[in-house]
């Protein structure tokens, strides 16, 4: 009875999840014009030309949408400089660690619920309660997370109207009932995420755990309403929709949100921040697997870590495409805005981007190369290592060359120009392009031979699946390679620009095809006993530095996201005009993002501690013989005994 | 499988400790990278006394590269045409003739305008948006947000554009704009200390002077020890007439003096001649106004 009940909540729990996520394709791709007033392009222009004295009612009547008068257009305000608040330190720098601070943990809490979903759905369909347990866990550390970001969430609402009291009033106007909307979202957060934790227990088998999984499900999707919520403002301050030249609100909401860097900025944060919660959630693995007093706690947290990492690496991937996807848009909606970023003042800060995205390959690589020390069968594919690692090394150190080298004038002389004539070449985005795409296929090179390591192929056609695979790996680093270095070098800029495409097109098929081959050709395969927690505490500290770079990446690509604007609050619309409305110096930008990453560090220890703290017990103390030299000791011991 | 091992000690010191070198590698990185500031323009006084149609253009000139952001696409890169490499006379006259030309546009400087204010009438071939079929351009109006260029300042840019390859500049001087305009913007900034000279031109990027600079070029702290004012003087106008050993020729541009204006070429010459002592400023005698730069 409990199988066939089980079946059915399965198959209505699928239908769930079927509707939402048909809900929110249909939320993504809805029409707006079958929501908003039928405002062409044309009659928001002659709106925007005419002044900002305009009453829209009579329109707004007519579609018959709204029945509240609307206001006459408002422009956005012009605060000249003694408008902004001074509180005697940087308003910008307080914001900036606020907000900073909010986004990691924001971050944070809407990732860990997302794969521990994913994990939890695994326990059921596999039968094994580890993967139960490991979920639990997962929720157990980041549940203190949520706290934190509604902490600093308020005072970063609170630093906003007191430091920047025009622009919010601004966005207040702009976006009105949104922002309740918001709030009630926060609690409905709030409320589901607590019974989806404190529930784990009572509802963890047969129908109930359906129950539970749904909640989860739930939970995901009011966390992902919220963010892509709160994406809308910042990317209505990038490239504002819904409003007119002079920032007059003239659509609806609807209008408003959907900017043209809504749904790239959408994808890119939903996937990032399965990268940053793994990575997050590894470090925790890491350090209790170095800690770990036991075998048995050892192998768990061994597990956990790898788990992490693979969570972590396997969301990485893709996201560099969702970022060309994002820079594809901001160019379309302004080159100015896209050269600024890649090609103007901000472009130094991609030598830091590599830098931090080398380091978070080589670690990934490294702790999967370390893995392999967990089963005999590896000692198949430790050879490759080598290849693997210099592969990986020369393609960072191509990524890291600068093009535009600060001189003086004897290393002028001494290069014979202000470019190396051989590095010169390496420092242009041809050269970055094949590295980085290089560095994504060896990655997944490292993850195919670490899950084939403890697995013998069995199928009748292994040998030929091999073939076709390193047939695909030759001819996915040939077609890269070319592309990056015929199109590249030898045509004009157009050219260029499309042979990237032709390259994500190359890495891509090399992923999906390793995934789908191995899939099939590991069905049933024989398995080579692997112990988990056979690994060196060297490898642990791979686990920590993905961390780290991520946290600071995100931060530095925070940086980047605002330094776009330039010298506005809301691009084109509302000027900055504050005393820090200029862009920061990469030097000052790296400062602030170690001071914030080594918050966040702390933070997280806290949030370690106090899931620590939640398991552990205080031993029942024994009664102490009373003696001259305890007596006191013992009658303590005694109340306590009492008392309980 | 419960057996008992040994954990590694002071993990927490050590963890923290790497997590705390790794984060300060990273800040390292940032800091060794030039270190560059991405100004908002502000507004300058401007001295509309000494205006010439040269100082115009130097003005358009700064306008190109600094606060009209030109020179982010037009350049060699291939994003947009490169203006610099071709005359603009010649080019407007092609496009003119062209039979994709829809605009009103009868001559060079009306070209120029128009192309500048409503980039979108005439899209040169292969440099429209992506998937338009050139008939959407990239470039936004200048005289709108973000760049919100002046008349006045899109006169000077024009009469860069034209003075750029020895052509006759037809734009008028905005001596002759209303007074209401004037107040909003002008063409060239007086920089009446020698600070305000040196962060002008950006003396200081190859030359040491102030207590701080570059070694491209000689330093000019005791320069007033070797040269007298005229050398001193010839060598900002014709930099490279006598270059001084170790330093390398045509690195400093020999545009420079037809940039300053005279009270300024003369703030500088005799500072240096004085070996880096104070010196009052120029009479002023400035129409009042403003410009739009970066700082």
């Amino acid at each position: 009875m409990l199988v066939i009940n089980s079946y059915y909540s399965r198959r209505v729990w699928l239908m769930l999840l079927l509707v939402a996520a048909l809900s929110y394709c249909w939320l993504g791709n809805i029409s707006l014009g079958d929501w908003a007033p039928e405002a062409t392009a044309t009659e928001q222009t002659d709106v925007a030309q005419a002044n900002t004295t305009i009453d829209i009612t009579a329109r707004v009547s007519a579609e018959g949408a709204l029945s509240v008068s609307e206001p006459a257009l408002v422009p956005a305000p012009t605060p000249s400089r003694k408008d902004y608040p001074d509180v005697g330190v940087s308003s910008r720098s307080i914001v900036w660690v606020v907000a900073q601070m909010h986004l990691f943990f924001g971050a944070l809490v809407l990732a860990v619920p997302i794969f521990v979903l994913v994990i939890e759905l695994l326990g059921v369909s596999s039968g094994d309660p580890r993967y139960d347990d490991m979920a639990h866990e997962f929720m157990k550390i980041s549940i203190t997370a949520y706290s934190i970001t509604a902490l600093f969430g308020g005072s970063l609402a609170l630093a906003l109207f007191l430091l920047y009291p025009d622009f919010m009033a601004y966005m207040m106007r702009v976006f009105g009932a949104q922002m309740l909307v918001y709030a009630v979202l926060f609690f409905l957060e709030s409320i589901v995420l607590y019974i989806y934790y404190y529930g784990w227990d009572a509802l963890r088998y047969g129908n109930a755990k359906w129950v539970h999984l749904s909640l989860g499900l739930l939970l995901n999707a009011v966390g992902a309403t919220l963010m892509v919520v709160a994406n809308s403002w910042a990317t209505f301050m990038m490239a504002p929709s819904g409003v007119n030249e002079v920032g007059a609100v003239i659509g609806n909401i609807w209008e408003l949100m959907k900017g043209p860097l809504w749904n790239p900025i959408n994808l890119h944060r939903f996937i990032a921040n399965i990268a940053f919660g793994g990575a997050v959630v590894g470090a925790y693995a890491a350090y209790k697997c170095l800690a770990a007093e036991t075998v048995e706690a050892r192998a768990h947290y061994d597990w956990m870590g790898y788990t992490s990492n693979f969570i972590a690496i396997l969301a990485f991937l893709p996201l560099p495409f969702a970022g060309y996807w994002l820079m594809a848009e901001i160019y379309a909606y302004s080159q100015q805005m896209g050269i600024t970023a890649m090609g103007g003042i901000l472009a130094w800060l991609f030598i830091v981007q590599a830098v931090l995205i080398g380091t978070i390959l080589l670690a990934g690589n490294y702790y999967l190369w370390s893995g392999m020390s967990r089963t005999v069968g590896s000692r198949r594919y430790q050879g490759f290592i080598k290849y693997i690692a210099a592969v990986l090394v020369v393609c960072f150190l191509i990524w890291v060359t600068p093009h535009t080298l600060i001189l003086t004038s004897s290393e002028i002389a001494a290069l014979g120009g202000s470019y190396h004539h051989l590095l010169g070449p390496l420092g242009i985005m041809p050269a970055k392009n094949i590295a980085v795409n290089l560095m994504l296929i060896f990655t997944f090179m490292s993850f195919q031979l670490y899950r084939r390591s403890d697995k013998v192929a069995i199928v009748w056609w292994a040998t030929a699946g091999n073939a076709v695979m390193i047939a695909i790996y030759v001819v996915a680093v040939a077609n890269i390679i070319f592309a990056g270095v015929y199109y590249g070098y030898f045509t004009n800029t157009v050219y260029k620009v499309g042979s990237s495409v032709m390259q994500v097109v190359s890495t891509l098929t090399v992923i999906i095809s390793g995934v789908v081959i191995d899939a099939f050709m590991y069905r049933g395969a024989k398995t080579i006993p692997s112990h988990w927690g056979q690994v060196s505490n060297r490898s642990q500290y791979a686990l920590f530095a993905l961390p780290i770079a991520f946290t600071w990446l995100m931060a530095l690509m925070g940086y980047v996201r605002s330094s776009v604007r330039t010298h506005w609050h809301v691009y084109t619309v509302m000027k900055d005009t504050s005393p820090d409305n200029f862009i920061p110096s990469i030097g000052y930008a790296g400062n602030m993002m170690t001071i914030v990453t080594i918050m966040f560090v702390l933070f997280v220890l806290f949030m370690f501690w106090i899931a620590n703290l939640s398991g552990t017990k205080q031993v029942l103390p024994m009664a102490l013989p009373v003696t001259k030299g305890n007596a006191k000791e013992a009658r303590g011991v005694l109340c306590y005994e009492r008392r309980d | 499988m419960n057996a008992e091992i040994k954990p590694v000690s002071g993990v927490l010191f050590k963890s923290l400790g790497f997590s705390l070198v790794l984060a300060l590698l990273f800040t390292l990185v940032a800091n060794l990278l030039p270190q560059v500031e991405g100004e908002a323009p502000v507004e300058q006084a401007v001295d509309l006394s000494s205006l010439t149609v040269e100082s115009f253009s130097a003005l358009g000139e700064r306008l190109f590269a600094g606060k009209g952001t030109c020179a982010l696409c037009h350049n060699t890169l291939g994003r947009a045409p490169d203006i610099l490499a071709l005359d603009m006379q010649i080019i407007s006259a092609e496009h003119l003739q062209d039979q994709r030309y829809q605009g009103n546009a009868d001559d060079t400087e009306s070209y120029l305008r128009e192309s500048m204010l409503d980039p979108g009438i005439y899209v040169v071939k292969g440099f429209g948006k992506k998937g338009s079929n050139d008939s959407v351009s990239p470039m936004p109006a200048v005289n709108k947000p973000p760049i919100e260029l002046s008349e006045i300042e899109v006169n000077a840019v024009i009469a860069y554009l034209q003075a750029k390859d020895g052509n006759e500049v037809t734009v008028p001087l905005p001596s002759e704009a209303p007074a209401a305009t004037v107040q909003q913007v002008s063409p060239t900034v007086l920089a009446d200390t020698v600070e305000a000279v040196v962060t002008k031109y950006g003396c200081q990027a190859c030359h040491r002077m102030l207590g701080s600079g570059g070694d491209l070029g000689p330093d000019l702290g005791k320069i007033g020890d070797r040269l007298s004012s005229d050398k001193i003087r010839q060598s900002i106008i014709d930099p490279n007439a006598v270059i001084v050993e170790g330093f390398s020729a045509g690195v400093m541009p020999d545009d420079l003096a037809g940039k300053m204006l005279v009270k300024e070429l003369e703030l500088m010459v005799t500072y240096l001649a004085s070996g880096e002592k104070p010196v009052p400023p120029p009479e002023s005698g400035i129409t009042s106004t403003t410009v739009g730069t970066t700082r």
